[in-house]
């Protein structure tokens, strides 16, 4: 990688200021990322990596450590609450909140803090934290990881079965500020967990959240992962999703962005065992200046792996979205059946979509179908609703409404899906339609 | 063939119309009368689909010639979904999935602003799930179509009777059929028919268009017109249809020469 600039650097300095006591594990794991993220550097657009990704805004920004304690009642995060969802963990502008949070055990299901699993010594800690989103070649993550402190864990034992959601809710109140969000899943063989991941803002400035969620799918269990990136409109939101699922394994990741100025999500999905199955679907909703940036790479190392991917943008204003869907179908990994769409959807003359399907096959005997599309609406939808006596405008609301709301009706978490919505439809100029 | 007294709904008169450039219809005259049903017949390509799409105002053909009168209206001169709301139905050959809009959302959207927009009452979600349900009989439809997104993973048949039950519920006076029976197996195909009988009454009148004449068996026609080259080339009584069926198109042509 290029040499640091010494903004970016200061950027990275940011994000590493304050590192925190722990076990001497958590402090062998810390340092070496530390080590890592001091000799990375933050990627420019001569990265291919980063091509349409420009992170140059980020340097000019003084952000700072958050601190703790900034007060927050239950009133104030009543919108964002799940009824589904009986345990919730609140972090706060990155620092775990008690007052708001609240954790209903269920058999087999363990969630907790990761502070707390650090100071009782987690043995699942040793064995997984850190070990499955790789920090050796990506700054954020290694500064996520010299970082660690606090997080969620949620360790599901050998066929426990959680049938709620689990709402990890990552709240910014404070402007010019970066936060870490960690997230640790182990589900254990035959094991089924649901995580909703939800990252909010009760304020309009400028942060940075730096996000890092590691997924271990036991043998033939199931994590079903929904993430929601609501963040403020100036927000910086930089994410890495990594899990390795196990034989006969179910991964399923849905991801939802609305906010952050500039985001970047990375979802990193490897086979470890035959027979797993992996479904990623996307959506980024977006308009004004907003860029999003989505960059997934289902690593198919195992023969008889499925994978279903289904990735939307709506791109309103001068936004600009990014989708690059890398699928590795290594040498051993026979009979893999695998689809990819993405579909884009401009709603404006200066709206811009870059997408790219990057199917790598070294198997020779497998089932590999992508596609993408960019583009407005087609006339005959239009003149089929319009046949239907809707008017012109009616008709292409309705449209990029449903566009959109396929992927929301497909999140299976009812006060989430009618939230998103509401969303959807107040973004697609659908009101009249609701 | 049987002579009708009902008033004129739809007065075609030289229309011709192209698309991409392309001169596909060549001067057509066509009348229907309420009470009447009419199948239009002919080859691929003979222009029956673009009759359609004109008349019901698909944006991508140009009308260069002629007049239609619907209903006391000049229908060229009205956008697509006013003519809807004036009671000009298309039944689509391929119709378009929505996917994301409940079936139940699109069906009470457009069931409220074509009858709101003929001074009728508007049915709220509640009613509307009443009104829709018996119709869904009427097509021997699963409620469960309500739920799913607009024809998005339907079979051929299903979409064919979601066409259907559209039109039920718009009641529309002049309904267009364009290959409603293409592809359906005969067990789809009676309860289309079926429901498009339902349908008729002596203030409308139902256009079929159609390849084949094995849907007239079901919904018989009072007149057979045949389309070729962009223009109606024949017409008759019902036995006409039997005839293409046993002797094909070809001799339409010479006769017609």
């Amino acid at each position: 990688m290029a040499e640091t600039t010494s903004g970016a650097r200061t950027f990275l300095d940011s994000l590493l200021a304050g590192a925190e006591a722990g076990s001497d594990a958590l402090k062998t794991l810390r340092a070496r990322a530390l080590e890592r993220a001091n000799a990375l550097s933050v990627p420019t657009t001569r990265h291919e990596e980063w091509r349409f990704t420009d992170l140059t805004p980020l340097s000019r920004m003084a952000f700072r450590q958050a601190t703790a304690g900034a007060a927050l009642d239950a009133s104030a995060i009543a919108h964002w609450t799940v009824p589904e969802a009986a345990t919730r963990l609140v972090f706060v502008d990155g620092h775990f909140s008690v007052a708001l949070s609240s954790i209903v055990s269920v058999d087999g299901v363990r969630v907790e803090r990761l502070a707390d699993a650090f100071a009782t010594g987690n043995a699942v800690l040793a064995s997984h934290l850190g070990q499955i989103a790789g920090f050796e070649h990506d700054p954020f993550v290694a500064a996520n990881t010299a970082r660690l402190a606090d997080g969620v864990l949620v360790h599901a034992t050998r066929n426990a079965f959680a049938a709620q959601p689990i709402h990890c809710l990552f709240v910014s109140t404070q402007a010019d500020v970066v936060q870490q969000a960690r997230v640790l899943v182990v589900a254990e063989d035959g094991a089924s967990v649901t995580i909703l991941e939800d990252h909010v803002a009760t304020h309009d400035g400028a942060y940075c959240v730096n996000a890092v969620v590691e997924i271990d799918v036991g043998a033939n269990a199931r994590v079903r992962h929904v993430k929601l990136q609501r963040d403020g409109k100036k927000a910086f939101h930089l994410a890495t999703t990594a899990a390795r699922v196990a034989r006969d394994g179910t991964y399923s990741n849905l991801a939802v962005t609305l906010g952050a100025r500039l985001s970047r999500n990375n979802v990193h999905v490897l086979q470890g065992g035959t027979g797993t199955h992996f479904e990623l679907d996307g959506l980024a909703l977006i308009d004004g200046r907003q860029l999003a940036d989505t960059r997934t790479f289902v690593d198919h190392a195992q023969p008889h792996g499925t994978s279903r991917q289904l990735h939307k943008c709506v791109v309103g204003g001068g936004a600009h979205a990014v989708f690059n869907g890398r699928i590795l179908v290594r040498e051993d990994a026979q009979k893999t059946d695998s689809t990819q769409e993405s579909r884009n959807l401009l709603l404006s003359e200066k709206a811009h979509v870059d997408t790219k399907p990057q199917l790598e096959i070294f198997a020779d005997d497998v089932k590999c179908a992508h596609g993408a599309a960019v583009g407005q609406l087609e006339a005959e939808e239009v003149f089929y609703l319009m046949s239907r006596g809707l008017s012109e405008s009616v008709s292409r609301s309705l449209l990029t409404y449903g566009f959109a709301a396929d992927i929301v009706g497909r999140i299976g978490i009812p006060s989430i899906v009618r939230q998103l919505d509401a969303a959807v439809v107040e973004r697609t100029g659908g009101q009249e339609i609701a | 063939m049987s002579e009708s007294t009902g008033k004129v709904l739809l007065d075609v008169r030289n229309l011709s119309a192209t698309v991409a450039g392309v001169q596909i219809l060549k001067g057509i005259d066509f009348t229907v009368r309420a009470g009447e049903v009419h199948a239009i017949m002919g080859p691929n390509g003979s222009g029956k689909s673009t009759f359609s799409k004109v008349l019901a105002g698909h944006p991508s053909y140009e009308v260069t010639g002629g007049e239609v009168e619907f209903d006391g209206q000049d229908l060229l001169a009205l956008p697509a979904e006013v003519r809807a709301r004036a009671g000009f139905f298309l039944s689509f050959q391929y119709p378009v999935e929505v996917p994301g809009v409940a079936n139940s959302q699109f069906l009470r959207l457009a069931y409220n602003t074509v009858m709101g927009g003929r001074g009728r009452e508007e049915l709220d979600p509640l009613e509307f799930d009443d009104y829709v349900r018996e119709k869904l009989q009427l097509l021997e439809m699963d409620p469960a179509f309500l739920e799913r997104s607009v024809n998005t993973g339907f079979s051929g048949g299903e979409k064919k009777r979601n066409e259907i039950l559209q039109m039920a519920l718009l009641e529309p006076t002049l309904a267009f059929l364009d290959e409603t029976d293409s592809g359906l197996d005969i067990d789809a195909l009676r309860i289309v028919a079926h429901g498009v009988n339902s349908l008729r009454a002596s203030g409308n009148a139902i256009v079929l268009v159609t390849h084949y004449q094995r849907l007239l068996n079901y919904i018989v026609p009072d007149f057979v017109h045949v389309m070729d080259g962009g223009r109606l080339v024949k017409t008759g009584g019902k036995e006409l249809a039997l005839e293409l069926e046993a002797r094909g198109y070809d001799w339409i042509g010479r006769e017609a020469a």
